[in-house]
């Protein structure tokens, strides 16, 4: 079990109850000692995602236009979906979808 | 497993940057930001001193960065420019409000006079009410006609000799393959240039145009800009959208295509026989118009006289259809 702090913003909060900022506890899958950022997206499809998961979700990633920072780092730098998550991290998604 | 900058090999790197792979710290990442838009500024020349520039401000992600980065370089290179916020109130409750409540504060923090101008003073409609009037379905017609034409009259409100608006790549790319799929030659030859207005109108460019939005929403992030995000209630805009998500996905697989993408329109050309529409001014209001009466008064006088169909066609450019021959594209090499 992690606790992790989401953040969901450019219009994502609007799927989250219009809620920004959540404390979470993620369990790691079965026989996994680490959370990795895919887990954490399957555990918040299920758990927290309120309406329209086409709007977050597509396949097993987020949807192309939604940037995911942990601990304000670009998650393009530490493997995407296989980052893992520690105790205490920060996940960040914004939407680049809405308008400017 | 903390990764260097490449660009200054000291700080920790906190993103990676589409357009060269590079990944960099945020120090480098707003220099190197910063520097590109003044290097398109500069080599487009789009400004000269003492211009009044007005910024196209809806509150959201792309004009409150434009806005910031305006302020910032206008200083620190000595453009010389005066520049002014100007927004549009469509009249819509709940969203527009809010937005508008950004830019005011945007004026504030930025210190940049702002300008609002509504559709109810220019037309004597709100959006909330053409859509009682009319239902959902061709309301972003109106929208689209109705905010190019005020965005004009308040920049000459404002004695604006250049306006600018926050268009970025991921943008420019998505219109043009819009324009592609629509076959509509006029605007393809127009949306990638990076500023128009040699047909007399007041000339709009786009600083932001080989810049890529997740740039701009990382630079906003990171420098804590105040913005406002949520769709307009009103504009599901499938077409849109699907080339959109079209480009998106591209981007995943190679950031590069956007660029690719743009870069190909500018290098379209169009033949001669193609004919293009031959501007003239508005019988009505004056406004540049190549028909005897612009777009908005011809819808305008729909929804005036209860006919509201009337100027919403099924072609998509000038109140009248452009003829067979000029729809074909001729692309040469
Ligand atoms: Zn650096
Ligand atoms: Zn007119």
């Amino acid at each position: 079990m992690v606790e992790i702090n989401l953040e969901f913003s450019g219009g994502l909060e609007l799927l989250f109850g219009d809620v920004k900022q959540h404390k979470v506890q993620v369990p790691a899958k079965d026989g996994a000692i680490q959370v990795l950022i895919s887990d954490l997206l399957v555990w918040i499809r299920g758990n927290l995602l309120k309406e329209r998961p086409e709007m977050f979700l597509k396949g097993d990633s987020v949807r192309p236009g939604i940037l995911v920072l942990i601990n304000d780092c670009d998650w393009e730098l530490c493997g995407r979906l296989a980052s893992p998550v520690e105790d205490g991290d920060t996940v960040v998604f914004i939407s680049t979808l809405h308008g400017g | 497993m903390v990764r260097k900058c490449v660009l200054c090999d000291e700080r920790r790197a906190v993103l990676r940057r589409p357009k060269t792979h590079q990944q960099v710290c945020k120090d480098c990442f707003f220099a190197a930001f910063e520097d590109e838009v003044h290097r398109t500024i500069i080599d487009n020349r789009l400004f000269k001193r003492g211009d009044r520039v007005a910024i196209g401000a809806s509150g959201g992600k792309d004009s409150t960065v434009l806005a910031y980065i305006m302020k910032l370089l206008n200083d620190r290179h000595g453009y010389g420019l005066d520049l002014f916020l100007l927004s549009i109130d469509e009249g819509i409750t709940g969203y527009r409000d809010d937005s508008l409540e950004t830019v005011k504060r945007n004026e504030e923090q930025y210190g940049i006079p702002l300008k609002i101008v509504s559709y109810k003073e220019l037309y004597g409609w709100t959006m909330d009410e053409i859509v009682r009037e009319i239902g959902r379905k061709n309301n972003c017609t109106f929208c689209g006609v109705f905010r190019r034409q005020a965005l004009d009259r308040g920049a000459a409100a404002l004695r604006a000799t250049k306006m600018v608006t926050g268009h970025n790549a991921d943008d420019v790319a998505e219109t043009v393959l819009l324009n592609i799929l629509r076959g509509d030659i006029a605007r393809l030859s127009r949306c990638a240039a990076i500023s128009t207005g040699d047909d007399g109108a007041l000339p709009r460019s786009k600083p932001f145009k080989y810049t890529y939005e997740k740039e701009i929403v990382m630079y906003a992030y990171f420098k804590k800009l105040d913005y406002f995000s949520t769709e307009c209630i009103y504009s599901p805009n499938a077409y849109r959208g699907f080339a959109r998500e079209y480009v998106k996905d591209l981007e995943a697989i190679r950031p590069q295509a956007i660029l690719d993408i743009i870069r190909s329109a500018e290098e379209f050309r169009f033949s001669l026989t193609a004919k293009m529409p031959e501007q003239g001014t508005c019988e009505r209001c004056g406004y540049i118009s190549s028909q005897r009466w612009c777009k908005a008064c011809v819808l305008l006088e729909g929804l005036n006289k209860g006919l509201p169909q009337l100027g919403v066609s099924k072609s998509r450019g000038s109140a009248k259809a452009p003829s067979a021959s000029s729809r074909t594209p001729i692309f040469l090499a």
